[in-house]
């Protein structure tokens, strides 16, 4: 089918709406002014001063540090509850796991900031970072392992056992090896949503502990300095980074072809 | 003593009666094919042998001991996948050599046995290769040396050639007749194709509606099927209604309306006064003009009512004096001669004496 001129402009003015605003944060990063108004010239400076900010990088650590953990247990627990959803065909199980994932961000926020100050009486901090994550992460990894696991014919765990594999030899030979890419994907992706978390984030985090997107969004309650480029255009390509990986390794999944 | 019995398993799934009340003996060394139509218990059996099902009622005996309570994985019995079942993340080798993983075999005698395995199959230069690359026949003998490797003592066969071509399946049809008499391991295989089943089976069962209808060798589930059902799921047959009289010496006789005496074996049993059909093969039926007919006890003036050519047969119906179409085979074996007999031309049939069989209502 011949595409008319149309189409390509609508499609074109959609693409420059949504990337647009992001090509501008990168250009201006690199750009030697305070002020985010006038191309004056090309530096490094900001990435610099970024590099030297103790505050910033601590925030970043934290990130790190919580994105790391939050993303491994929502990962082992994400795939048991996949797993679980394949094998037991109960549709509150699936309500309960996906919940999560449709709910207002805001509303987890605040439901978890009462829940732990109220219910289980935590002082606000890391940890309740961490189990704010792994509570929003846990229904993605689901829904990409459970995915991986319909697209697998059932005749060959049923063939593993035949051959004489117990119930975990068929799992740590055969299942574990099949939704591997999901499991990965799926762990990429818990990543990546808790890196730049901000609401539940934001309710959860108490006085103590800043993540980046706390600290930028502290940051540019004084003013949106090129330093704020800097460290967008970083996590930018990190988040970036992990999407085309999780892409790479279970192509399937996020193309939607299950 | 049997390899495997099956005492009066029954298999429910909630109102549905899957298996009802079979009881089969399956010797050692024996080809047993379970045959019948989609949904007559038949997967469900092998899946019970497998330990994939378990039985509401009975008892599985394999060597005289029963498997129900065994799961499946301890069971000495493999099975052959329809889809073939081969992990796609493993090679050919790896494959076929799980089954002695398993079973915690030392490394040295799995590489000694998948040599042989794949030696056995004919795909020695295929062992690093992934199941994605093979051909279909080549999926099918991996599968097959995978579910034989640690010599299982019964080998279950599931629709096994069901995905393949017709011509390939002719040629694995020949593989698998040559494999079983080689490992010389009991095999019982599962389908819904009956020219399968009679080529490769030394005893079939016919299955429907959770019921075994008749256990026979493939020439007399062929020539004497038992009931009406067995008779038309296997083959063509033509099935005349017909009544069971007695003669003026007061023996049996099987009389046709309109038609008048067949003679046919009446098996014991039938008595005077009996109705049922009178069932013949199209190949028993001999079709052309009055002399060369004329010796058989049984011959009947007709009309080719239709005529099908299929190559290397012709298959006449042939309507008869009552109305009832008779199918009758004559194969093409003097070239140029495939239309012997035109439609509308009055013929003459005849079969027999020993010819056919009559089955009860």
């Amino acid at each position: 089918m011949r595409r008319g001129p149309w189409l390509w402009a609508a499609a074109l003015a959609a693409y420059a709406f949504l990337y647009l605003p992001l090509t501008i944060v990168v250009i201006y990063s690199f750009n030697d002014s305070r002020l985010n108004a006038e191309w004056v010239g090309f530096t490094w400076h900001w990435y610099h001063e970024l590099f030297h900010d103790e505050d910033m990088l601590i925030a970043a650590g934290n990130s790190l540090l919580i994105a790391l953990i939050a993303s491994l247990s929502a990962t082992l627990l994400g795939t048991m509850a996949g797993l679980a959803m394949h094998r037991y065909d109960l549709k509150l199980l699936n309500f309960m796991v996906l919940a999560p994932v449709a709910m207002p961000e805001i509303l987890l926020g605040v439901s978890l900031l009462l829940f732990f100050i109220q219910v289980l009486n935590l002082t606000l901090g890391m940890l309740s970072i961490v189990l704010a994550h792994i509570t929003f992460s846990i229904g993605f990894v689901a829904v990409i392992v459970r995915a991986q696991l319909t697209s697998i014919d059932e005749s060959l765990f049923e063939a593993a056992r035949d051959l004489g594999a117990t119930p975990w030899e068929t799992f740590r030979y055969v299942t574990f090896p099949l939704i591997l890419p999901a499991v990965i994907a799926g762990g990429l992706m818990a990543f990546t949503l808790s890196i730049d978390d901000f609401v539940v984030t934001f309710f959860t985090a108490g006085v103590g502990v800043q993540t980046l997107p706390l600290r930028i969004y502290s940051m540019i309650k004084i003013a949106v300095t090129p330093e704020v480029n800097a460290v967008s255009t970083l996590m930018m390509l990190l988040t970036l980074g992990m999407i085309v990986l999780a892409s790479r390794i279970a192509p399937d999944v996020l193309k939607g072809k299950v | 003593m049997a390899r495997l019995e099956l005492r009066n398993i029954t298999r429910r799934f909630g109102d549905f009666v899957a298996v009802d009340d079979v009881s089969l003996t399956i010797e050692s060394g024996e080809f047993f094919t379970l045959l019948g139509p989609s949904g007559c218990g038949k997967t469900t059996i092998l899946r019970m042998i497998a330990g994939f099902e378990f039985p509401d009622a009975g008892q599985i005996l394999l060597d005289g001991i029963d498997l129900v309570g065994t799961p499946a994985e301890k069971r000495p019995v493999h099975t052959v996948f329809q889809s073939y079942a081969l992990f796609p993340h493993l090679t050919v080798g790896e494959n076929i050599s799980f089954p002695l993983r398993m079973a915690r075999h030392a490394a040295a005698d799995i590489r000694q046995r998948l040599k042989e395995a794949l030696e056995q199959v004919r795909l020695g230069g295929k062992a690093g290769k992934y199941p994605h690359e093979l051909s279909g026949g080549e999926q099918q003998r991996v599968a097959l040396a995978r579910a034989l490797i640690n010599r299982p003592r019964l080998l279950l066969l599931d629709e096994s050639l069901a995905a393949l071509d017709a011509k390939l399946r002719e040629e694995m049809q020949v593989e698998l007749i040559n494999l079983q008499r080689e490992v010389g391991i009991t095999f019982v295989f599962v389908t819904h194709a009956q020219v399968e089943a009679l080529a490769l089976s030394h005893r079939i069962a016919v299955m429907n509606q959770g019921k075994v209808e008749q256990v026979d060798e493939p020439a007399r589930l062929y020539g004497f099927p038992r009931n009406r059902f067995v008779a038309d799921f296997i083959g063509q047959i033509t099935m005349i209604p017909a009544q069971v009289e007695e003669s003026a010496h007061g023996h049996r006789r099987l009389v046709v309306d309109g038609l008048g005496e067949i003679v046919t074996p009446l098996p014991q049993g039938v008595v005077i006064g009996d109705k049922g059909v009178f069932a013949i093969r199209p190949e028993q039926v001999r079709i052309g003009v009055q002399a060369e007919l004329a010796e058989l006890k049984n011959h009947f003036t007709g009309e080719v009512h239709s005529l099908l050519y299929q190559g290397d047969v012709s298959v006449y119906r042939v309507r008869l004096p009552n109305g009832t179409m008779i199918e009758a085979l004559l194969p093409n074996s003097a070239p140029g001669r495939a239309e012997l007999f035109k439609v509308g031309a009055e013929i003459k049939v005849g079969w027999r004496h020993d010819a056919g069989v009559f089955l009860h209502e």
